[in-house]
């Protein structure tokens, strides 16, 4: 792979949508740029659930969404609170998402970033595909706390670079072993599991209301989780439909008993609501993927000396509850990286302090300013009550009150006054309202 | 073990009502893999057995790839399904599994994603 006493301007380990980013515009600058991927190809290690918000990134690339191989765009959003037997949804359909250039885009990533990484070998950047990175070269008898990065170790061979840009997803080896991160918390983090359902597109059109390209993306949350802190989700892509289910590894951890997750996949797909919908779809892929929750407190140090760490490998992902973020933060990051080290490239001054920049450009964007707002995220969905009481009294009142038992039926407002009476009016729920305040 | 996956998975289809629902051996059918000799996954049964009582890594794996003899008490992993999400590596409390991605050129290879 090349002479060891080669010296590129930056390596970057990972194709992924935060490495590739940071490549496209690099080698744009005209720096030497070798972007090093464990797959066969770029984005056949890449999951996500998924959908991508447009409005964030749509300027960073101006040229790029034009013939990008998205999916659907969404105008359907859905919320689905779960109950034992009952489910309730509320259902947004907005023209406004459906005006050009759209809002969000379903996606499926082996497929995008692959066409991504084409049009970035396109600009003139290196892309060596099945390669794992083991190591990363380390200054000797450098400080243990401000490690300076040399480059990279893959297959035995090693090679230099001004800068190594981590792009390596979620468990981010790169960051660990520069230092930059502690061991990952269980609470931190969730793991994603999904299943790819093919299903013809006119049935998919057919069954979610979809005109066109039109696409639907519903979240559910309550019974299929067992009270643990997490949901699922449902997007619509062109012929397929992506299904599946987040859950907390700490709640995953603290169940009790310790009963096996993988099943609750098949629960959640056994659900009335969700059968109707796959009648005569055929499963042609299950993956999984962990994915932060943990916000700003999950956050590894963002540099050092000779080293950025961009996308998921910086934890930049966020669950606001009602959207999940995370793949514009990546290209975003990317895109920042690859300022801040044209700009330490100008001054040949790689040191942490040069590459300190980064930081600063990330904190003024609305990526770090995201996070931030939602700091208190994760404390308020480490709630049991989220993920069972309230759904389940939501589908109950509605239940109730849609029901015409044998006798004389309860007025609205007394059946509605009972139910929140009975099951709502007490100190946890009030402190829950309270917190609410915080998001 | 993951050539009986394979027939599984037309099989398996073949005798369901609901042609989505599937076991979890046959959901790893459907998925394609690169098959190494060598395990990715190193478990060290010393600390499994000294210090370890709960055993999530048999719970958490979304490919329920763990499990324990009954005799010996010792970990297995069936490496060879492993989706690469590393759950079991932070769930792991005791710092009992020396979890690296597979190799260069090995391991899974989503074609969706």
């Amino acid at each position: 792979m090349g002479d060891s006493t080669d010296k590129m301007d930056v390596i970057i380990v990972g194709a992924g949508l935060a490495g590739l980013s940071a490549a496209y515009f690099l080698a744009d600058a005209g720096l030497d740029v070798l972007i090093v991927e464990r797959g066969d190809f770029p984005g056949s290690k890449n999951v996500t659930g998924g959908r991508i918000y447009l409005n964030p990134i749509r300027d960073l690339f101006p040229d790029l969404w034009k013939d990008a191989p998205l999916e659907r765009h969404v105008v359907r959003e859905r919320l689905t609170p779960m109950a034992k037997e009952s489910a309730m949804t509320i259902e947004l359909r907005s023209e406004r998402f459906n005006r050009q250039p759209y809002h969000s885009y379903t996606i499926l990533r082996a497929k995008f970033d692959r066409w991504f990484a084409d049009q970035v070998a396109d600009r003139g950047a290196f892309l060596i595909p099945k390669n794992k990175v083991d190591d990363l070269i380390i200054e000797d008898g450098a400080d243990k706390e401000h490690p300076k990065v040399m480059g990279i170790v893959a297959d035995g061979d090693e090679i230099y670079a001004d800068v190594v840009v981590a792009a390596d997803g979620i468990l981010s080896f790169m960051a660990e072993k520069a230092g930059l991160r502690d061991k990952q918390q269980p609470r931190h983090f969730a793991v994603g599991i999904k299943e790819t359902i093919e299903l013809p597109r006119k049935t998919i059109e057919d069954r979610f209301n979809l005109e066109g390209d039109e696409g639907l993306a519903q979240l559910f949350f309550g019974e299929l989780t067992q009270g643990m802190v997490g949901g699922g989700f449902l997007y619509t892509n062109l012929e397929s439909v992506s299904l599946g289910l987040v859950l907390g590894i700490e709640s995953m951890m603290e169940r009790d008993p310790l009963e096996e997750v993988h099943p609750l996949m098949e629960a959640f797909k056994e659900r009335p609501e969700i059968r109707v919908l796959f009648e005569g779809g055929e499963v042609v892929e299950y993956s999984a993927h962990v994915l932060t929750e943990g916000g700003i407190h999950a956050m590894p140090k963002l540099y050092s000396d000779g080293i950025v760490v961009v996308g998921d490998a910086a934890g930049l992902g966020l669950s606001m509850l009602i959207t999940v973020r995370g793949m514009e933060y990546a290209m975003a990051s990317g895109a920042m990286a690859a300022q801040a080290i044209q700009r330490a490239k100008e001054k040949e001054d790689f040191s942490a302090s040069s590459l300190a920049y980064y930081e600063e450009l990330m904190r003024d964007s609305f990526v770090l300013k995201d996070l931030n707002t939602f700091r208190h995220t994760l404390e308020f969905m480490e709630n049991p009550r989220l993920f069972s009481l309230y759904p389940q009294f939501i589908c109950d009142l509605f239940e109730k009150m849609m029901w015409i038992g044998e006798g004389p039926k309860e007025g609205l407002f007394s059946t509605a006054f009972g139910e929140v009476r009975n099951k709502l009016l007490n100190l946890s729920t009030l402190r829950d309202v309270l917190n609410f305040r915080k998001l | 073990m993951l050539s009986d996956l394979a027939v599984s998975k037309t099989a398996l289809r073949g005798e369901s009502k609901m042609a989505i629902a599937m076991n979890i051996e046959s959901k790893l059918g459907l998925d394609a893999f690169k098959l190494d000799q060598e395990s990715h996954i190193h478990i060290n049964q010393e600390i499994c057995r000294r210090d370890c009582k709960e055993k999530y890594c048999l719970y958490v794996c979304p490919a329920h790839l763990y499990s324990i003899s009954q005799e010996s008490g010792d970990i297995y992993v069936e490496f060879e399904g492993c989706l690469e999400c590393g759950t079991c590596r932070i769930a792991c409390p005791h710092g009992a599994l020396e979890w690296d991605y597979p190799r260069s050129g090995f391991g899974v290879q989503f074609r969706f994603g």
